[in-house]
């Protein structure tokens, strides 16, 4: 393939017709309620967000790995005053939350009373039913305790 | 013994800080600018300083982009090239690196580094959404999460790995605000105790509302030179003898700790290399005070004590004016306040007092080897620099 064809997005994508590894492709398979991180088939480095080219080997030689949504809290805060848009939902809580496989992600929990949220609890994560009008339009994800 | 200068520092400038109606960021510029021309007559700034770099974080604040010829403009300094750096809240310290950057280079002899940010004209939605492009957009930005959130969430983690108490991140805001009430310059001069700072509003627990920066205007600038020609300008410039910048992941969620920021370890690594120095050689230093638990990782990361020990070192006033290494004397982000893109130079401007025995009432005394610790959003950059008396 002539280097100067992209071989992240649209019709030049390099040897497959897989979805290519970008945080719209993420948020699609949100949308499908489905957590998906790459991986790189040739150093085996695995990506939460994905990245469309290893930043540890940079290879583009990339598969979709489905990640088990069942993690622990690393850490959390509990939001008073919040952005615009989300306002109507203070406090929330936001935590990172480390996945069985070492990913992790930031999100909303819900279902969790502040009084009894503790580092090192379980949470997997869940889908929202509707896209989003905002912003970008994605799907939404958040935690809940499994 | 510490290592030769890389750049000398001949004068600098601060406006006032505050909530200051009417202004634009070239305006407050200027009057950082007019300062540094007062302190070194001997300098001609239309005809020796020969370029401009200067730190902004947000066109959105005044719809206003192309800050450095902006800048040049209400400085005097046109025709020189003028750039703007930015990289979020450590904007100016990335400027004061280019500076440092075009003087080693040998293309300039003399050139002015500095910042500005002017930000309450705005409403503090506005503000909070302007500052959080700084992070990382489709996961933080995204979930609802705010910047003294991802502080929050370094804050809760490192009181749960080490036992970090919500006193001890209030008594930093005691110590910064009584710092504050010394200068002039400061955005508020008032000093709060340790019951009012814990009984404040909370923002993003455990973070309350004094133990966060504030929403300021200002801006601040610094002139430096070749370390040879130095001696034409001032009798006693100050040297900057160590610089070190780094980064890590723009997301929180991708870092490999979250109780230390790598990037500050790393760029305060590179700067004590440099310089030919430890942490114990320092006798003065103004970090980045964006939240009272910064200023925790911050002694960490720069060494001042042991991973987990910050929030003893502050409990034991060693921090304080008249500890053994006291920390922010300006009063810091906390009091003196943070226009963002100002921060990076401001500090070097402390420092620069300090170190020239011009501080006044919050002079340090015997100081000889000064430090700054500028930080850009939740510490995706670092920047740090050693200063050394003459």
């Amino acid at each position: 393939m002539p280097l100067h064809v992209s071989t992240f997005t649209g019709e030049h994508r390099k040897m497959s017709e897989e979805t290519p590894f970008t945080i719209s492709s993420f948020y699609k398979f949100v949308s499908e309620k489905r957590l998906m991180a790459a991986k790189c088939n040739e150093c085996g480095a695995e990506f939460l967000p994905p990245k469309p080219m290893c930043t540890k080997c940079f290879s583009t030689n990339l598969k979709w790995i489905e990640v088990d949504g069942k993690g622990k809290l690393l850490t959390y805060t509990i939001i008073y005053i919040a952005p615009e848009q989300f306002q109507d939902m203070t406090p929330y809580i936001i935590g990172i939350v480390e996945f069985n496989n070492g990913l992790r992600l930031p999100g909303i929990i819900r279902g969790v009373k502040p009084e009894v949220i503790k580092i090192g609890m379980n949470l997997k994560i869940d889908f929202e039913e509707s896209v989003s009008s905002e912003w970008h339009a994605w799907s939404r994800y958040f935690f809940r305790p499994v | 013994m510490a290592s030769k200068p890389l750049v000398s520092i001949v004068s600098a400038g601060l406006s006032q800080f505050g909530r200051l109606e009417g202004m634009y960021c070239r305006e407050l510029f200027a009057e950082a600018t007019k300062e540094a021309y007062n302190r070194c007559p001997n300098l001609d700034p239309m005809k020796d300083i020969e370029a401009l770099f200067v730190g902004h974080m947000g066109e959105s604040y005044e719809h206003q982009g192309h800050t450095g010829p902006t800048l040049a403009t209400w400085a005097g300094l046109l025709p020189k090239p003028a750039v703007r750096l930015e990289s979020a809240c450590a904007s100016s310290g990335a400027a004061l690196r280019a500076g440092i950057f075009a003087i080693l280079s040998g293309m300039h002899k003399i050139v002015m580094v500095g910042g500005v940010e002017k930000m309450t004209h705005r409403t503090t939605a506005e503000v909070t959404e302007y500052l959080a492009m700084a992070s990382d957009m489709p996961f933080e930005q995204w979930n609802g999460i705010t910047f003294p959130g991802l502080y929050a969430l370094m804050a809760t983690a490192h009181m749960h790995k080490y036992g970090t108490t919500e006193e001890q991140m209030a008594q930093v805001a005691v110590k910064n605000h009584h710092n504050g009430t010394l200068n002039l310059k400061a955005h508020m001069q008032k000093d709060v105790t340790l019951e009012k700072a814990m009984a404040s509003k909370v923002v993003a627990w455990p973070l309350k509302l004094y133990d966060c920066s504030l929403i300021t205007d200002g801006a601040s600038c610094i002139i430096l030179t070749h370390p040879d020609v130095a001696k034409k300008f001032t009798d006693r410039p100050v040297h900057i003898i160590g610089t070190g910048q780094a980064s890590d992941a723009i997301g929180l969620y991708e870092r490999e700790e979250l109780t230390t920021l790598k990037a500050a370890k790393l760029a305060g690594k590179e700067a004590y290399r440099m310089a030919g120095l430890k942490p114990e050689d320092v006798d003065v230093a103004e970090v980045h005070d964006c939240f009272t638990i910064a200023e925790i990782l911050a002694y960490e990361d720069l060494g001042f004590c042991e991973p987990g020990k910050g929030g003893k070192l502050v409990e034991d006033e060693v921090t304080t004016l008249n500890g053994k290494l006291p920390v922010n004397p300006s009063g810091g982000l906390k009091s003196k306040g943070h226009p963002v893109g100002a921060t990076g130079t401001a500090q070097a401007y402390e420092i620069y007092l300090q170190l020239t025995g011009q501080a006044e009432n919050r002079q340090v005394d015997g100081v000889e080897i000064g430090l700054t610790h500028n930080v850009g959003g939740s510490g995706a950059t670092a920047c740090v620099h050693i200063y050394r008396r003459t």
